[in-house]
């Protein structure tokens, strides 16, 4: 009798341990996971050797449509020294996608999320939320949410010293 | 009676099971359906002048039924 409790409980913490590594979320130190396994739509840049942000956002999330000018000078005053903006739409409609990207013409590269497994791999907490990846693939650092100005300013000076970083 | 106490038992546990089962967690990613057309309240100005008409009516007070804010949760 005593035996067979044994055996439920083992098998009882098992099921939790499985369940808690499938919905693992990604920590700052550990690697972000590779983009090109999720079925992003658009086409993936070259990481390697690069400072990456990954932001995640939405056409109906309204701090995310503030970020964008300020990203898009970002990406091109950073770029040419190895900084790459990946902007990762969750949006599942591909009209009011587009329609966004015509509106506000980002000069960073934006893919989409249709079928949201890599939001759903990385727990996203909120949208907008930028995650900061160094040359050697290491998430350095999680911001959540654009606050203007300040958002803009903090994660500049953060990329430029990941950038600054020996490669 | 042991019988039906055990019966009650499952019944209740299985309406729990069912009542529970309604209950979901919207994530971040999926804060899309909230923003929705559909799920505004004074979707319909029509609808909104009656629903206004008669808390009026009922009430004595009218306004502060708007709202601020997308839904989405964001920042």
């Amino acid at each position: 009798m005593w035996s067979q409790s044994k055996k439920h409980i083992a098998m009882l913490a098992g099921a939790i341990a499985l369940a808690s590594v499938g919905f693992a979320d990604v920590k700052v130190g550990s690697s972000f996971p590779a983009l090109e396994g999720f079925g992003l739509e658009g086409t993936l840049p070259e990481r390697t050797g690069r400072v990456v942000m990954v932001d995640f956002w939405a056409t109906w999330c309204t701090p995310c449509k503030a970020s964008f000018p300020a990203y898009s000078a970002m990406q091109k005053e950073l770029g040419e020294r190895g900084f790459t903006l990946v902007a990762v739409s969750v949006d599942k409609k591909p009209a009011e996608y587009a329609e966004f990207l015509k509106t506000f013409t980002p000069s960073f590269i934006t893919v989409r999320d249709a079928k949201q497994k890599l939001v759903a791999e990385v727990k996203v907490p909120g949208m907008p939320t930028c995650y900061l990846i160094d040359r050697k693939g290491v998430l350095r650092e999680i911001h959540g949410g654009y606050h203007g100005d300040a958002t803009a300013k903090e994660l500049r000076e953060k990329v430029i010293k990941l950038l600054e970083e020996s490669p | 009676m042991k019988k039906m106490i055990t019966m009650g038992s499952v019944l209740l546990l299985g309406m729990a099971g069912l009542v529970l089962g309604g209950c979901t967690t919207v994530q971040p990613w999926e804060r899309a359906a909230l923003s929705d057309y559909s799920m505004k309240p004074d979707r319909d100005p029509l609808q909104a002048a009656m629903s206004e008409h008669i808390h009026f009516s009922r009430e004595a007070s009218s306004g502060g039924r708007g709202v601020g804010g997308s839904g989405c949760g964001c920042n």
